[in-house]
Order: structure tokens, then C-alpha cells, then sequence
């Protein structure tokens, strides 16, 4: 078990790298993929069996695929990115590792030991998670509802702005 | 001895911080709108994962629920930040964040 935590952290760690340092957006996005399949992999060591799925399929299927599509819709990969300054990226891992070690510092000075309550283990199945979303966070859900159409409408308001100036 | 009992939930928080500091990292480094988006969303998935992890020390589903809209709410962010991507692309034949300093108000 602490294996398999080792090599997933360790695909998590690596791919989200990869998604930094790479200049091919194409290859970023392509391991953004697997550093989500990867911590789907986790959502599963922590029996959060419906959380994994869900990431598997929204995340790193529809939000990817749809990174994917305006990246070969744009056309991007011939143009080489401009890149800042070397003294600016010098600066910004600087400040990305003062973070880091603060955030873990935190962790090892204060962070109390997690108690265990003497509960059986469970597992956040469809079966435990689904009552809980529809009778407790029903009202929460439905707003989902409307927020998706708000930015279903918006998405098609912004992306039909250019035509409707032509017509006119 | 279950999975959770094995594994310290010390390494779940490090694991998130170091992928946070990378997205961070990211966000800062890139110039790209398209690559500082994904780094967004990296930085989110780190917190994801540690109010699952932590949903799974404590026995406690509120959190996995929360994580559910968290994912729910991104797909509506990047379905909007990308098709305002693409009309800025449209107009000024760019993605690069530094080209649209003059969206900054």
C-alpha cells in the first residue's frame, strides 16, 4: 500500500512538472491528463470510489478534451511561446519553494496527529454519497443546475459576439 | 491494518502542497493564458485531493460532497475562461498574457 502511495505520488509529482517545464502546450496537456488520472488513483486508496470516477470522466475527459480542442483550434503549436525573463522565472521558483516550505513547515510544526474514530471503515460509494447529495445538499445540486445553464448561456453569448456586430 | 492507518495523512498534505507550489509555479513562469488555466486547475486538484484525504481520516462524506461541486463548478469556469480565450485570440491574433495588458481595466 505505501508502495503503490509512493509510485502515484511520485507519477502525480513528476507529470505536473512535465505540465510546467514543457514548451509543447500539446505534451502539457497530455500529462495534466495523466497527473489526473494519477490522483483519481489516490481518490481510490482513499475509497472515494465515486470521486474517482467522476475525476476520470470530467476531468480528465471533458475539461481535457476540451483544453485539447481550442489548443488544436487555435492552432498554437507553431508559434513558439515567448518566454519571460530568466531573471523573473529565477525569482518565481524562488518564491514557489519559500511557499512550499512554509506550507510544509506548518504541517510539521502544528499539524495534531489524526485521531481515529472506532467507526467501521467506509467508503464513499455511489450508494453513500447519493442520499446525501439529494437530501442534504439537495438545494446546492440544483443551483448546479442553473449555474451550467448561466454558463452555457454565456459560453454561446461571448462565442456568437463577433457575428452579431457583422450583421449589423 | 486498513490503507489509512499505513499512511500518515502528513504525506497527503505534503503530496498537495508540493503539486500546489508546482501549479503556483506555473501560473508564475508561463506566459501562455491556455497554460496558466491548466495550472489553475492543478492548483485546485491539489485541494481536492487533501479534502478527500481528509474526508477519508476523519469518516466524514461532507467533504467528498464539497469536492463533487468543486469539479462541477470548474468545468463551468473553464468552459467560459476558454471561450473567452479564443474571441481574445480572435482579436488580437494572441495568447499571450502580456499581449492583453490593455484587459486589466
Amino acid at each position: 500500500m505505501v508502495t503503490l502511495f509512493l509510485v502515484l505520488s511520485l507519477l502525480t509529482v513528476l507529470s505536473a512538472l512535465c505540465v510546467v517545464f514543457t514548451r509543447n502546450l500539446i505534451y502539457s496537456v497530455l500529462s495534466l491528463i495523466v497527473c489526473f488520472f494519477a490522483i483519481a488513483g489516490h481518490y481510490v486508496l482513499l475509497k472515494a470510489s465515486f470521486l474517482a470516477v467522476i475525476q476520470v470522466i470530467v476531468y480528465a475527459g471533458a475539461i481535457m478534451v476540451l483544453f485539447l480542442f481550442m489548443l488544436m483550434l487555435m492552432n498554437l503549436n507553431k508559434k513558439a511561446e515567448a518566454s519571460k525573463p530568466f531573471s523573473l522565472k529565477v525569482v518565481a521558483v524562488g518564491v514557489c519553494l519559500l511557499v512550499l516550505v512554509a506550507l510544509v513547515s506548518i504541517v510539521f510544526l502544528s499539524a495534531p496527529r489524526v485521531c481515529f474514530a472506532p467507526l467501521a471503515p467506509v467508503s464513499g460509494s455511489v450508494s453513500a454519497l447519493g442520499p446525501l447529495l439529494f437530501n442534504e445538499y439537495a438545494i446546492p445540486f440544483e443551483l448546479t443546475s442553473i449555474l451550467f445553464l448561466s454558463a452555457v448561456a454565456g459560453v454561446v453569448m461571448i462565442g456568437s459576439y463577433g457575428k452579431k456586430a457583422k450583421k449589423q | 491494518m486498513t490503507y489509512l492507518e499505513t499512511i500518515p495523512s502528513e504525506w497527503y498534505l505534503i503530496l498537495s502542497a508540493i503539486v500546489f507550489c508546482i501549479g503556483l509555479c506555473g501560473v508564475l513562469i508561463r506566459r501562455n493564458a491556455m497554460s496558466v488555466l491548466m495550472c489553475i486547475e492543478m492548483m485546485l486538484n491539489a485541494v481536492m485531493l487533501l479534502l478527500v484525504a481528509f474526508s477519508g481520516y476523519y469518516r466524514d462524506f461532507s467533504a467528498q460532497i464539497a469536492v463533487f461541486f468543486i469539479m462541477i463548478v470548474a468545468a463551468a469556469e473553464v468552459a467560459v475562461g476558454l471561450v473567452i480565450f479564443s474571441m481574445m485570440f480572435k482579436k488580437t491574433s494572441s495568447i499571450d498574457l502580456d499581449d492583453w495588458g490593455h484587459l486589466k481595466g
